[in-house]
């Protein structure tokens, strides 16, 4: 039980998620903020996988799963239909997919139901790779990040592109709200989905949930690593809000990206080149965001 | 009311009809006429809708889950590599239930790139669980598509539903139609109120991960949908006729001219037009001839044409598709029904009308002509 949040619960526990799932945390505590009168849709993943074996449900609310990239396409319908049937402004409708859902094949969906203006929290929990499949690499994996099919080889060591920016992506489609998170700050977290159920049209919250099972790391400091991420920068928090960019967390003084490197198997083949190369990559993509968030109003003309 | 329209409007003025809340359409040819007429009518405010202007046909089957499961009524439109595109849609509205109703313009699938008629569209996807309605007239496009909605909604139904229009050749073509009253169509198709739906104050959980010990229970229960939709459909048309006058045959199957015939053309779509002034032609000549018409493509009508071939001696089977690799489907399924009867007529097999070309009645004269010699089928170039 975090302070401050509500007791009610409407994702029961009993689910199968692995033993430190972040994004299991993230899926909870979304409810939390939104309440009773939700509906949630969802992309194929492990979410889904570990939340409804059927006959079992750990939905406490209407919940659709249809497959792995049609989650914003589901809840257009949904948005659609609640209007037409003159009940839209009663109920939110919170849209979950992973990385693999939303920054790959879910996509296209993704931008379609932004660009229309369907009302609905899209939530993606980013665990950097597809975790439901055996951790394979997507478009979410970092620089070097070792998975399944960008493995730690011989002659490549790890990712060789970079993470897509798919907060700013979904900013430039000029809607009112963007957030990023991490699960290490829960109440930052429940008060940004609180906020993006409010926002007029579509919001998106960006959440980054660490993955023991896919990252190798113990599966009692997920919360830790969550936490490292924020503080060696690795993970920005930040909101896009009515098209100004402000650090929600601005991290002054960050520990070196080395120290959150360190601590995970995916990680652990990268030398001192490669690790710097990690630190420069952190540093200049968080440069660019101050730069942003100077700007004031950089997403403004486009709302 | 009477009004002159291609098949793809007549489908419009049913959508218009049957009260639809939801329309998630992407245009694609053949099927566009259809949208954008849909679009006039909720832009003009003649139809108080919501439309979807999706991003591609794969969101357009998508959204249909989410507005259905919401409780309104829906319907989208496709043809060809759009209804590729939704394929891994398709088994999924199945599966969950849902009574979608979707008009095909039908159309070859790429490549080569062609845009003009014929069925590889739809009878490729005739395995995903959706009832299947083929048109002949803009007529029957609307009628059947009014009558879907009331088969798709059926209690101990709840499948979706394909109205294919053969494209350009029925899509595009202008017909004297019948454009029925709202208040008559009110009567015939009550308003849509699912039992089980997306509500708050009853929490479900739809699309769930169903393991080995139950999924084949899912696919029997849905088999056995699909058993009982045949009756259904056999309902609609004949309800539908009472009250408006106008019938298909037994709702699967349509015939002409067969009471004595010996041999028959059988086929899907609008072929069957040419096959009936190809019947009289022979029957002028002593030929007893006729026709059957596969309304109804799944389920398959087995025991409808079992009874027709019982008394025939020849069928030519003609398809506007191609398994490669084997022969046409509509010839597989026809062989395989007619396999249990004792006596089994003759069945030349064709394949016609790839891609748009033409089907004329020297073709269909030669294809039956070509049976009642005992000689095997081929293509009707």
């Amino acid at each position: 039980m975090i302070a401050g949040l509500p007791e009610e619960e409407y994702f029961s526990s009993g689910h199968r998620a692995c033993a430190g799932c972040g994004e299991i945390l993230a899926v909870r505590h979304a409810l939390k903020a939104s309440g009773k009168n939700t509906i949630a849709v969802m992309a194929t993943g492990c979410m889904e996988v570990v939340s409804t074996p059927y006959p079992e449900s750990s939905w406490k609310v209407p919940w659709v799963h249809g497959a792995f990239e049609n989650h914003p396409a589901i809840a257009s319908g949904i948005d659609a239909a609640l209007k037409a049937l003159g009940k839209r402004d009663k109920i939110n409708l919170l849209v979950f997919g992973g990385d693999g859902a939303y920054f790959d094949i879910g996509f296209q969906a993704l931008s379609g139901a932004l660009e229309r203006g369907h009302k609905a929290t899209y939530i993606c929990t980013d665990d950097e790779a597809y975790m439901n499949t055996g951790v394979q690499r997507s478009g979410a994996t970092p620089p070097f990040g070792a998975t399944t099919t960008s493995p730690a080889g011989k002659k490549i060591h790890g990712k060789q592109q970079a993470k897509k920016p798919l907060p700013l992506i979904v900013a430039a489609h000029g809607i009112r709200y963007v957030a990023t998170a991490s699960v290490s700050n829960i109440q930052d977290y429940y008060k940004k989905v609180q906020k993006a159920l409010a926002t007029e049209g579509p919001s998106f919250i960006h959440v980054f949930t660490p993955c023991p099972t896919g990252w190798y790391y113990d599966s009692a400091d997920t919360i830790e690593i969550a936490r490292l991420a924020v503080e060696c920068r690795f993970q920005p928090i930040y909101e896009i809000e009515n098209g100004a960019l402000k650090f929600t967390s601005k991290i002054e003084n960050p520990k070196p990206v080395a120290e959150y490197l360190q601590k995970q198997g995916r990680f652990k083949h990268l030398g001192k080149e490669e690790t710097e190369f990690v630190q420069k990559y952190v540093d200049e993509r968080y440069n660019f965001l101050l730069e942003l968030e100077k700007q004031k109003k950089a997403f403004d003309v486009l709302l | 009311m009477r009004k002159v329209e291609s098949a793809a409007a007549a489908i419009a003025e049913a959508v218009k009809l049957c009260d639809v809340k939801v329309m998630p359409m992407y245009p694609i040819t053949p099927s566009t006429l259809i949208p954008e007429r849909l679009s006039e009518f909720v832009n003009n405010g003649e139809m108080d809708a919501e439309m979807i202007h999706v991003e591609s046909e794969h969101s357009a089957a998508s959204a249909m889950i989410g507005s259905i499961l919401c409780g309104a009524r829906s319907f989208t439109a496709t043809a060809s590599q759009g209804l590729a595109l939704m394929f891994e849609i398709l088994p999924i509205i199945s599966g969950l239930r849902l009574p979608a109703v979707m008009a095909v313009a039908n159309r070859s699938l790429s490549a080569p790139l062609n845009i003009w008629n014929d069925h590889s569209d739809s009878v490729s996807a005739r395995d995903q669980g959706w009832i299947q309605l083929y048109a002949e007239s803009a007529q029957e496009a609307l009628d059947t598509t009014i009558q879907a909605y009331k088969i798709a909604e059926s209690g101990n139904v709840l499948l979706p539903v394909m109205v294919c229009i053969d494209g350009f050749t029925l899509s595009h073509v202008y017909e004297n139609i019948d454009v029925p009253e709202r208040g008559e169509v009110d009567k015939f198709l009550p308003a849509f109120a699912p039992e089980y739906a997306l509500d708050p104050e009853k929490p479900l959980t739809f699309g769930p991960i169903v393991f080995p010990d139950s999924f084949m229970e899912f696919k029997k229960a849905q088999e056995e949908a699909m058993e009982n939709s045949a009756k259904a459909i056999a309902k609609a048309n004949n309800d539908f006729g009472k009250m408006f006058g106008r019938k298909y045959g037994n709702g699967l199957v349509e015939t002409y001219r067969m009471d004595d015939a010996e041999h028959a053309i059988l086929g899907i779509g609008t072929l069957c037009t040419t096959s009936r002034s190809v019947v009289d032609k022979l029957r002028a000549n002593k030929i007893k001839a006729g026709m059957i018409r596969v309304r109804c493509l799944r389920p398959f009508p087995k025991e409808d044409l079992q009874k027709l071939a019982k008394k025939l001696k020849t069928i030519a089977v003609i398809d506007r598709h191609i398994s490669l690799g084997f022969e046409g489907a509509l010839a597989t399924d026809v062989k395989s029904a007619l396999s249990e009867l004792r006596k089994k007529p003759f069945i030349a097999c064709h394949i016609a009308g790839l891609g748009g070309r033409d089907i004329t009645e020297k073709h269909l004269e030669f294809a039956l002509k070509q049976g009642m010699r005992k000689k095997a089928g081929g293509w009707l170039l």
